[in-house]
Formats: structure tokens, sequence, C-alpha cells
């Protein structure tokens, strides 16, 4: 052990008035870090799920992102295009090198320019997944990995999200529960980024403004990934 | 035998006895409206939140045993200020946690302890008061009567039984006016910026009079006000709910005019 | 960084005085205080979500030693390293170390008030590196050399006139025709200058909102993306946090971040909140190469168990600040050092002395709305009361107030004293200010009556006229 590291343990047990805990309280330290409990959960986004992606697209739409309801992924690449004329964007993507992405039928819109991988300075529009979504404050949750490089989510000034209907949750517990069933309990990727809007600031005089150094659009293309039965309801 | 009229204890407070004693009249008046036989300990001079304040702690406890004491065997102690009231309430148990038997009787005291207005609504359940003020009213609550013991609706309700008044609220009715105690004299400026910021929207109501449950914040912005002119009256709301309004208001001439209201 | 806050009075006066840092602070009052009421009128769970992170954060605390243990294993098991920093030289030390090993020229900065604390960037730029603050605020005060005068919101202190005069002075290579009077230009410019900085950068440096024990993960919270682009380009991200920013898992910390970005600015979330573990993995296409961890205690285990350690919960929101009239009244400038407002008051004699800090807790008017707004529950005004009461048994207080007292006490101890005493004060009062109704100076009282008539009293004291007119009911026999 470092003696710097002595030193502040020690000064923390002095104030502390004890010694390193007791076997006993060890354990159950441990048993909390094992197992742990959710703690007080608001209602707002105990809901049944067709409402929690009304919640999440509400919520979306009041933080200045865009969101847009497709039926079937078929219909992103047609939807991305249309989306960047409209913004009067130039028609060229960065693509996290995922196949879900890469076998969208990109056909549909053969005027966009893909490329793949990590962000570069001058890319303007970045297209990602989603590992999860929480309704609660319309927020999207990235997990890094080879198929998610960070800088797409924070160079381009545009960023457009693939998300699945299936990967929207109610809080921000149950995203980690996902998590931690896909990598293992105590596993964490390098960074999971909760991104809940564009960029801001309000650093000059208080005024809100977007697109600091982060994204200024987020749009978010929700597809609907639901079984046909459920849709209904 | 306990129960038909209580017998309340009047915690006078160090400002009313010396400044202004007619809210101590008053005050008295709406207890026994309320049902009540009032005295009066002499034994009683100050709460001690100034010795508190100024990091004085053995002054304090010694304030606070001479009240414990004085105040014993009172149904309730009723204070015209949301400030001692809080400090008998809230800070005196916790100033003898190494004395247990005394302890007891700080949280006794605290518990028979109440600001006037909140005594009379929550407690005894006055819905109104009888009282010929006119004029149109503006409420400066207090900080510590507000955020120390959630008094904000009670003087309200008392004063909108009263066909005469007319209540307009400030902007920023909740935000400090800069008393605080020594800190409107140690910090003089910074009160008087705060004071000032207060008395602007104290104007900008519309009312003729200002009322507040604390004589400390009364003095203040009175003081502030009259330095810039303003003809506004300030009173302490025991005046005006028990319809005592006859001698001038805080800071006023005793010859002036304008003040012939009730 | 250097302290002046034991010329807070003189601070003070210059910031009443500052007729455009006043316009500025009007924003604060708007800007905060509105923000955060809508929000906690939307969330029904917020103040019980605040009794529950006070609870998380008291557990933390009363186990900060193994939290702090199991942290550690954390980072080292995901590939990151950590130092443990008795104090802000040691942590000064190890930053300089690591950047000198790499080989490092460019820093790039997130927002980082522990930073500003240990005064980092001064000795980086000693050091010979080229030290860049992204957070716009941050940029801004660091082109005018000056300290933050708010703990999330750097510039507050600042107009927007007062930012284009500084980047038309800074930024030489644009062009002088350009338009930069509205915000948003401003914004753009600051984008735009800070983008090539943050991709030539070596290092980069955050500090840490929360650090989770379970997962060994650093948590910043930001809207801008700056912190983000600083941890994730460069080769090395050190991230500077001190021993209380430890959570025990991520349920905990969800809680608590449900009531951070509401308290603090308004928002339901900030946006972006970032858990980061460790350096990249083999297979990841971007991150740093190297992650450290630099665990800083200056002062912290000392405030543990003892009448300050509530001040340990603080999750450095700035709703206190955002509240308090004192506040808004001077800015935080005046308070002198790294920390201003309430929590400032509580904090600031705590790491630099209260002989040198002993202005700020004196300069409250315990209003408590600091108190009544804080989202993990502590008792601003009862710790800075502490402070008084530690500045009296060490005579601290100015002796002509320390005489004061207790010559009002000796009477106000001797009720028959007091009363005689008083009595003739409100007669001799009374009597002086009867026509006029108030005075306009007073001996002994500029301090009132330089900025306010002092009412006269009415003349007698109420104990004598009860007595007089309420004659043999005044004395409280018990039955």
């Amino acid at each position: 052990m470092s003696s710097a590291k002595q030193q502040i343990l020690a000064s923390l047990r002095r104030s502390l008035r004890r010694s390193a805990p007791s076997a006993e309280i060890r354990a159950e330290l441990e048993q909390r870090l094992a197992a742990p409990c959710a703690n007080l959960i608001p209602q707002r986004a105990q809901l049944p799920h067709a409402e929690q992606l009304e919640l999440m697209e509400a919520m979306l739409r009041e933080l200045k992102a865009t969101v847009v309801r497709l039926a079937d992924e078929a219909a992103v690449p047609q939807a991305i295009a249309d989306y960047l004329k409209n913004e009067n964007l130039p028609p060229k993507l960065r693509l996290a090198p995922r196949d879900d992405l890469r076998r969208l039928p990109w056909d549909r819109a053969p005027l966009l320019e893909i490329e793949e991988g990590i962000a570069e300075a001058a890319d303007a529009t970045s297209l990602t997944g989603a590992f999860a979504a929480i309704a609660e404050t319309g927020t999207l949750m990235m997990v890094s990995g080879p198929e998610a490089p960070v800088t797409l989510n924070f160079l381009p000034e545009n960023h457009i999200v693939v998300l699945r209907a299936s990967q929207v949750t109610g809080t921000y517990e149950e995203a980690w529960q996902r998590l931690r069933a896909q990598l293992g309990k105590d596993v964490m990727p390098r960074a999971v980024n909760m991104i809940t809007g564009p960029s801001r600031t309000g650093d000059i005089e208080q005024t809100i403004l977007l697109g600091a150094h982060g994204p200024r659009r987020l749009h978010v293309l929700l597809v609907d990934d639901r079984p046909h039965g459920e849709r209904l309801g | 035998m306990a129960g038909e009229r209580p017998r309340v204890g009047l915690f006078v407070t160090c400002l009313v006895d010396m400044m202004r004693p007619s809210v101590g009249f008053a005050a008295a008046k709406l207890l026994e409206d309320a049902g009540c036989t009032v005295e009066v300990p002499q034994a009683q001079t100050c709460c001690g939140q100034p010795a508190y304040n100024s990091g004085d702690r053995a002054d304090t406890r010694a304030l606070a045993e001479q009240t414990i004491r004085a105040f014993e065997g009172f149904d309730y102690v009723v204070a015209p200020s949301g400030s001692c009231a809080a400090m008998i309430k809230e800070h005196y148990p916790t100033l003898f946690d190494a004395d247990p038997a005394l302890k007891a009787k700080a949280d006794d005291l605290a518990g028979r302890t109440w600001e006037l207005t909140s005594f009379l609504t929550d407690l005894r359940g006055m819905t109104a008061v009888e009282s010929a003020f006119t004029g149109k009213v503006t409420y400066h609550d207090s900080c510590s009567g507000l955020r120390e013991l959630g008094v904000q609706a009670q003087p309200r309700r008392l004063l909108a039984s009263i066909p005469g008044v007319e209540l307009t609220e400030m902007v920023e009715h909740e935000v400090c006016c800069g008393f605080g105690g020594t800190f409107c004299v140690k910090y003089a400026e910074i009160s008087n910026k705060i004071v000032t910021a207060k008395t602007d929207f104290i104007l900008a109501s519309g009312a003729d009079t200002l009322l507040a449950g604390d004589l400390g914040c009364l003095m203040n912005m009175a003081g502030k006000l009259q330095r810039r002119g303003a003809a506004i009256q300030v009173r302490h709301v025991a005046e005006v709910l028990a319809g005592m309004t006859d001698q001038p208001a805080i800071g006023e001439a005793a010859d002036n005019p304008a003040r012939r209201r009730a | 960084m250097e302290s002046t806050s034991h010329a807070f009075k003189d601070n003070a006066r210059a910031a009443l005085a500052n007729q455009t840092l006043q316009k500025a602070m009007k924003h604060v009052k708007t800007g905060f205080i509105d923000k955060r009421a809508k929000a906690r009128a939307r969330l029904p769970e917020f103040d019980d979500l605040r009794d529950v992170a006070r609870d998380i954060k008291n557990h933390t605390l009363a186990n900060l030693d193994f939290y702090l243990e199991r942290y550690e294993e954390k980072v080292i098991a995901s590939g990151g390293q950590v130092h443990w920093a008795p104090t802000g030289e040691d942590a000064v030390k190890t930053v300089l170390d690591i950047c000198r090993r790499v080989d490092a020229r460019v820093v790039t900065k997130g927002k980082s008030m522990i930073s500003e604390e240990i005064a980092l960037n001064q000795a980086m730029e000693a050091a010979g590196l080229d030290v860049v603050e992204t957070d716009l605020g941050e940029y801004i005060i660091q082109l005018r050399k000056e300290p933050p005068s708010h703990i999330i919101a750097p510039a507050v202190h600042l107009t927007k006139e007062q930012v284009e005069a500084d980047f038309r002075h800074h930024h030489r290579e644009l062009p002088s025709e350009r338009s930069l009077s509205q915000p948003e230009q401003l914004v753009a410019e600051a984008r735009q200058m800070l983008r090539r900085r943050f991709l030539e950068a070596d290092v980069g440096i955050t500090g840490a909102n929360f650090l989770v024990a379970e997962t060994g993960t650093s948590i910043i919270v930001t809207n801008e993306g700056n912190g983000d682009l600083t941890q994730t380009l460069p080769r090395v991200h050190i991230v500077v946090a001190s021993l209380e920013k430890v959570v025990p898992n991520l349920e905990d910390v969800s809680t608590i971040l449900r009531v951070l970005a509401r308290s603090a600015t308004g928002q339901e979330f900030s946006s972006y909140t970032t858990f980061s573990t460790g350096p990249r993995r083999p297979e990841d296409l971007d991150g740093p190469e190297e992650y450290h961890v630099i665990l800083l205690d200056n002062g912290r285990s000392n405030m543990l168990g003892g009448e300050f350690q509530d001040m340990l919960r603080c999750i450095r929101c700035g709703a206190c600040m955002n509240h308090c009239p004192v506040y808004h009244a001077v800015g935080g400038h005046a308070y002198g050092w790294v920390y201003p407002g309430p929590m400032g008051a509580v904090l600031t004699p705590n790491l630099i002395g209260v002989d040198e800090a002993g202005h700020l807790p004196n300069a409250s008017t315990f209003c408590g709305r600091c108190e009544a707004v804080c989202p993990m529950r502590i008792p601003l005004p009862k710790m800075m009361r502490h402070w008084r009461e530690r500045e009296f048994e060490r005579h601290l207080s100015p002796p002509a107030v320390r005489a004061g007292l207790a010559v009002w006490a000796f009477f106000a101890r001797r009720p028959k004293l007091y009363h005689f005493a008083t009595g003739l004060q409100a007669r001799l009062l009374g009597r002086l200010g009867r026509a006029a109704g108030r005075f306009d100076a007073l001996p002994f009282a500029r301090g009132w009556t330089q900025h306010r008539d002092f009412p006269a009293p009415e003349g007698r004291t109420f104990q004598q006229l009860w007595a007089e007119r309420r004659g043999g009911r005044q004395n409280g026999k018990p039955r």
C-alpha cells in the first residue's frame, strides 16, 4: 500500500474514531454491493410500454431533439436522406461500424455517401445506434465498444440515432440492469454516455444556446420493433 | 383545571418590550379574544438570538435557562415573533445535550411555544378577527417564521377576514429583507443592498401599509422606506389584526395627519 | 488559488459599486431560481428523493475507507491507475509527473473546481504546458485571468459585451469586422476556436461529480460536451477528484443524479452524464490509452466525524448560492476563493482556515433559503454558526463587538437590571425621537443609520406599561 494511501486511510479512520471496518460490517457492505437495490423510483415512467414510448418522444421534443417514428427499420435510409435534405445538410454520414446499421437498405437512398468508423474532424453527421433509452427524462444510453466509438456521439455537429422501441425503458435503474445482464455484474465498458438532448450552454448571460461543443442537432429515428400484436394496443 | 381557558405566557420579545409595546398589547388582546388568559412573566428579557448567532453559546444557554424557568407552568408560550418562537422551539433543545434534565425542560417548553398567528389559527382554530382597519396591505414573510416554523398562510388567513383589508402580494415577499440581527450593522452595505431591493418591491406593490410578524424586519424595512421618503406605513401584523392602530406606525411622527385609519 | 477572503468587506464594497457586475447578477435570479422551482414542481417525489440522497451519502461517509478501497480495486481491475494525494501539492506533482512522462505539450481541461482549489493550471503553465480550459465559461475567465465566480456557471458575473470584448482581444486571427454582439455568435466562435485544441491535446483532465465504488467508474455531469471531448480524444485522461465524491453503486448514483441537475439548472438531466471506467479496451476504436484517478484529501478527512461532516454531502449543484440574497448582492468573487455562496462560507474555512476566511460564515442573515433548497439537506446556517462559535472561543471576533455583546449579555441575564436599563433607554430615545418619529443619525448606531432611519421607541417598555395597566396578573406562578 502506498504511504499516501496509508496516510489518507489512517486520517479517515482517526476521524471516524475506529480502525478498519469489522468483518461483520464488511460483510454487510459487500452484500449491499453484491445485490444493489433500487432506491425510490418516481412514478412518472411507471407506465405501459406504449405510453413510455410516447413519454420518450415528448421528452425528446422538449429537449429540442427531433424524433420521427418509423414502422420498420427499412425506412431508415430514406428517413435520413429526407432529414438531411430538410435541414440543408450535406448527404454524408459517418456510420457506427455495426451490422444492424450496415445491413439497412441503403440502396433506397442512393445519394447518401456513407463511411464507417470513428468520427473525423470534417464529419458533419454521424449515425449510431443506442444501447437503451430512458423515458423518464428522454435520455439515450450509449455504451462504448468496437461497434460504438464514442467520438461519433460528440464530434460531428449532427447526431442521428436509430433507437428501437424495445430499447426504451422507464428508468435508469432498468437500463443498468440490462447492462449488467449483458456484460456481467460489475463489468463496465470504457464509457457509458447518457445523452439528454443536444449540446447546450447557458454561460453567456444565462441564455440557453445549442451546439456548444457537442452536436447541435440530435435526431432520433424511433423504429418500432415491437411484435405487431403490441402495436395495435 | 386545565382546558377551558388556556393559560398563555406572553413572550414579549426584547424589541417589542423596548421599542413598541403596542405590539405586545395587540398580541394580548388577540390571545384573550381566542379564549386564553394572558400573563407576562417579568423574569424574561431576550430569547438569546444575539448571543447564539454570535457564537456565544454560554450566554445563550444562560438566557435559555432563564426563559425556561420564567415560563414554567404555562399551557402555552406565545411570541409575536417568528424568530423568537423558532429560537425557543427549534434551537433551545439543541443547547443542552450535556444536561439531560435541562434538555427535557427545553423540549417541554419547545412543545408549548408558538408564533402568534400560528397559535391563533393552527391551535385555537381562529378563522376571523374583529378589526375595523381599512387599507391596502402587503405582507413580508420573515425568514425564521417562514422557513423554520412554516408561518405563511396563517397571517394571510386572518387578514383576509378583515373586510377593510385588501391584501396585495409584493414580488419576492418570501425573500430576506436584509436584517439578520447583527448582520445589518456588521455588513451594513450588503444589508443596504438587500433592503433596497426589498423596498423597491414593497413600493411597487402599491400597498399603503406594510405588515410582517417580526419587529426586527419591520424596523429595518421601515427605516429604509422612510430614508427613501416613502409614505407607506409600517406596522406589526398583530396591530392590524387586533384593530389597534391608533398609535403612530413604526418610525412615524406622533402628529402625522396621514395616520387616521381604524 | 490565492485567497482574498480576509478582504471580504472590501471585495463586497467593490462588488456593490460595480454596475456591470450588478447588471450581470440579475440573470442569476431569473435563470436559476424559477427553473429549479419548475423542475421540482414537475417531479412529485423530488423532496423525498432529497432525503434518500442524504441517507445514501451519510452511509457512504460512515464507511468511506471501505468504499474508497473498493473503488480503487475496481479502477485497477479495469486497467486504470489510482493515485492517493493527501494534499493539493501531492495532486499537482502527480499530474506534472504524468504529463512529463508522456511528453505532453497541450492539456485540455473539463471544468473542475478541485483544480482551482489546488491551483493546478498555474503549476502546469509554470512547467511549460499549454493549458486550455474548454468549458465555455471557464474558457472566458481563463482569457481574462480571473477565477470562477460560481461553481457551475463560472462566467455568470460577465455581460455579453464583456465576453465580446475578450474574444475580439484574444482571437486576433479572425476578421475584425465580424459581428459578435449576440450570444449565438459568441458560442459559435468558442466552438470553432476550441475544436482544434480538443484534437491536438495530449492529456485531458477532468474532475468527477461522482466516483462509483461498485464498478470503479468516474462520472462527469455536463451540458456542452467539452468534458467528453476532453476525456476521449487525448492519449491520457486524468481525473482529479476529492475523497467524498464516492457513492456505493449505480442505483445510488442514479438517485442522486435525479436531484442534481434539477437543483442546479432546473434541467431534468444534464445533456451529457458520462460514466468512464478505465482506458480504452483492446477492441475499442477510440478512447484514452491511459486512465488515471487522483484521489485528493486536502482537508476532507478532517471534516469527517466532526461538526462539519454534513458538508461532505455537497454535490456542487450551486442551488444554495443561486438562492442566497448575499450572493445576489455581491457575486462570487467577493468571497475571495474558489467556493462562493453558502457552501463556500462553510467549506472555505475548513480548507484554508477560519483566520483567513472568517468573514464568510459571518456574512449571512441566516435566512435559511440555502438549506431549504439544498438537495442533500445540508444544514448550512447551522454550520456557519459553528464557525462563529469557533471564532468566539478563539477570540477572533473584533474586540468592540465582543465587548458589546458581553455588556448586553450581562444585562440580559439579570432581568431586574435589564428592565431598569431598557426603561431608561426607551424613555430617553422616545423623548428625543417623538417629534420626528425616527432618527436619521444615532451615536453607536452608525452601521444602521448610514443607510436607514432608526424608528423611535414608544417611550415606555411593555413590562412597565403592562404592570401599570394590568396590575397584579404578572407573575408566572405555577398552579
